[in-house]
């Protein structure tokens, strides 16, 4: 029974999804599509320059960011590669900003986009307890400059992304593989990565290892 | 206190020895594979040793050796498809993994959870904290020496495990919190059974405290070993019981209190010691707050009636965007960071692991130390391979 009612529900919600033809299904949909709009009407109502976090980074070093985006509370900077490690210093050494601490920096991949590669810093402050996300947005090839003189435990991190993306980060101490094994073939965290292997491997194997069962 | 010699590692007279070995007898470096299948390395964890006598000059960690690809597999699951696999993450405080998950999606989706559901999570997430410290005092003393300590914590972290068997069914890879709540209420008897265990576990901790507390072999094993500054700490990514040992007040229960721990009364374990003591005496602290928190959920829980659940859509879609959200998980600062494409799987997942960034200091603290002291530092700062690995 359970299970007819969810299939009943997720198939309610396609068709409001495509089109609603009734007027009460129009209503009910107009009431879904309202909802998560009331659950979250803080995004737009906050001016972001007037946190004081963007306020501050903005008077100092207004010529680095690019972009600032606020969502679910959170702070983002976009900035240039080129600038990111004098962002970091002075991140951390303002009294103001005082992020001492490297949270993690991680890797994303967006293949539509001009620019793919996408490395976000994630910063706190164990003083003024507040947070921050850096983003920077790299080309095919080209390499960011690594954090590793701010913050030592960024070795690892950078190491985790170019192993996971085969992003490179220049002036890295020891810029090698760190969870995979040092001979492996490419970066699996990247969208095009070949999830069952190259292209013929899983039909080669399924020969070679089930051709008795002659199921698959 | 201590026994002059065996901790005596800066002296002048070692210092002369040292320099008259390394011009006359031209002695070179040793290198010492440690792991991966070493029963103080507490899972699959290989460290390279470069010794010189017995006396470490550099340490390489390898790690990897049980990795299994979540997060790529993230991004091919739905939401409430990949909670079972933040379990295996830290698999002896899957409450605790589950908690940080469930915060990140909830945060994306702006879902407000009930009362009841976030009292029975923090109970949960405070029990685990107890079970997880309990298996590391077990294994940290077992691996200095201490057999008695095991089984005195085993015997402890069952009555936990009893719980969470009676919760949800399992023992180990829960799964009973969901996007929106917990998986369903706590079953009768639950409550009694858990008041029986907070009665008890205070009289427990006073029993480790009075087998190892001031024991001279514990104490030489540990005072002024592997000793970190907090300034360092934080440089090197050291997070949890390990930086609070360093003299840092940060607990992201305090500092940004999530789900229900601003309405607790609860005091954060901080220790001045830097060293691998200090990092224990932070842990006991620890559990005997825990348990304060459990016993406050407990009187609430007893009193407050609700629905377990929000209402959460079947088809879980977040909004377009990306969040981060982080836990204190016994072991440090767990955290998820979802990019979201408004699909109904994460286009990115990142799981912050603090077990892996522990990890990162283990070669600065080791530094100048014996052979048989990196096994002291590996179990102080308590690392679970599952999560380093993910």
């Amino acid at each position: 029974m359970a299970g007819e009612k969810e299939k009943k529900v997720s198939k309610e919600e396609v068709k409001e999804e495509r089109k609603p033809k009734a007027p009460a299904a129009e209503e009910a949909a107009k009431k879904k599509a309202a909802a998560p709009k009331d659950e979250a009407p803080q995004e737009p109502q906050v001016d972001v320059d007037t946190l004081p976090l963007v306020k501050r980074v903005k008077e100092v070093k207004g010529e680095f960011i690019e972009d600032v985006k606020y969502f679910r509370g959170e702070i983002t900077f976009v900035v240039e590669k080129e600038v990111i490690v004098d962002l970091c210093h002075f991140l951390k050494d303002d009294s103001e900003t005082r992020f001492d601490f490297l949270t993690e920096v991680i890797g994303t991949h967006y293949p539509e986009r001009e620019k793919p590669f996408e490395v976000v810093y994630h910063l706190y402050s164990t003083s003024k307890k507040h947070r921050v996300r850096i983003k920077v947005q790299l080309a095919e090839d080209e390499e960011v400059e690594s954090v590793f003189p701010v913050w030592r435990s960024a070795t690892w991190y950078e190491r985790e992304v170019y192993d996971m993306l085969g992003i490179r980060f220049a002036n890295h101490p020891d810029l090698k593989r760190i969870l995979l094994p040092d001979d492996w073939e490419g970066h699996p965290l990247r969208k095009d990565y070949p999830l069952q292997g190259p292209p013929g491997y899983r039909e080669a194997w399924i020969k070679a290892h089930c051709a008795s069962t002659n199921k698959l | 206190m201590m026994e002059k010699g065996l901790m005596d590692k800066g002296s002048v007279e070692g210092q002369v020895t040292e320099d008259l070995m390394r011009d006359t007898l031209k002695t070179r470096e040793m290198w010492l594979n440690m792991g991966p299948q070493h029963p103080s390395t507490h899972g699959v964890l290989r460290l390279i040793l470069a010794l010189e006598g017995e006396r470490i000059v550099d340490t390489e960690i390898v790690i990897g050796y049980l990795h299994r690809g979540m997060e790529k597999l993230a991004e091919a699951k739905t939401y409430p498809q990949f909670l079972p696999y933040t379990d295996r993450l830290d698999y002896i405080s899957s409450h605790a993994m589950n908690f940080g998950y469930v915060l990140a999606v909830e945060k994306l989706m702006g879902i407000e959870v009930p009362e009841r559901a976030q009292y029975i999570r923090v109970m949960m997430a405070e029990l685990t904290r107890i079970s997880s410290h309990l298996i590391w005092l077990a294994t940290h003393a077992l691996d200095i020496g201490a057999m008695t300590v095991f089984l005195y914590c085993f015997r402890e972290r069952e009555m936990i495990l009893d719980l969470f068997e009676m919760a949800c069914g399992a023992r180990l890879t829960t799964s009973y919190f969901r996007i929106g709540g917990v998986a369903h209420d706590l079953p009768d008897g639950f409550i009694e059974q858990a008041r029986e265990f907070c009665k008890i576990f205070p009289k427990k901790a006073q029993d480790y405290d009075d087998l190892i507390l001031k024991n001279r072999i514990w104490l030489s094993r540990t005072v002024n070993v592997a000793k970190i500054s907090g300034e360092e700490g934080l440089n090197l990514g050291l997070t949890g019981p390990n930086i609070r040992g360093s003299g840092v007040y940060w607990d992201i229960r305090k500092d940004e209190p999530y789900s229900n721990y601003d309405k607790l009364d609860w005091e954060i374990a901080v220790e001045h010691g830097c060293d691998v003591y200090a990092r224990y005496l932070v842990r006991l602290k620890e559990m005997r707050e825990s348990c304060k928190i459990v016993s406050q959920c407990l009187d609430i829980l007893e009193k407050l009636d609700g629905p377990v659940m929000a209402k959460v859509p079947k088809v879980i879609k977040p909004p377009e965007g990306e969040v981060y959200a982080s836990v204190e998980a016994p072991k440090g600062e767990l955290g998820f960071y979802i990019v979201s494409d408004g699909s109904p799987k994460p286009y990115r997942l990142k799981i912050r692991a603090p077990s892996f960034a522990n990890l990162i200091s283990v070669p600065t603290m080791v530094r100048g130390h014996m052979v048989a002291d990196v096994i002291a530092v590996i179990g102080s700062i308590d690392v679970v391979l599952g999560e380093v690995d993910r």
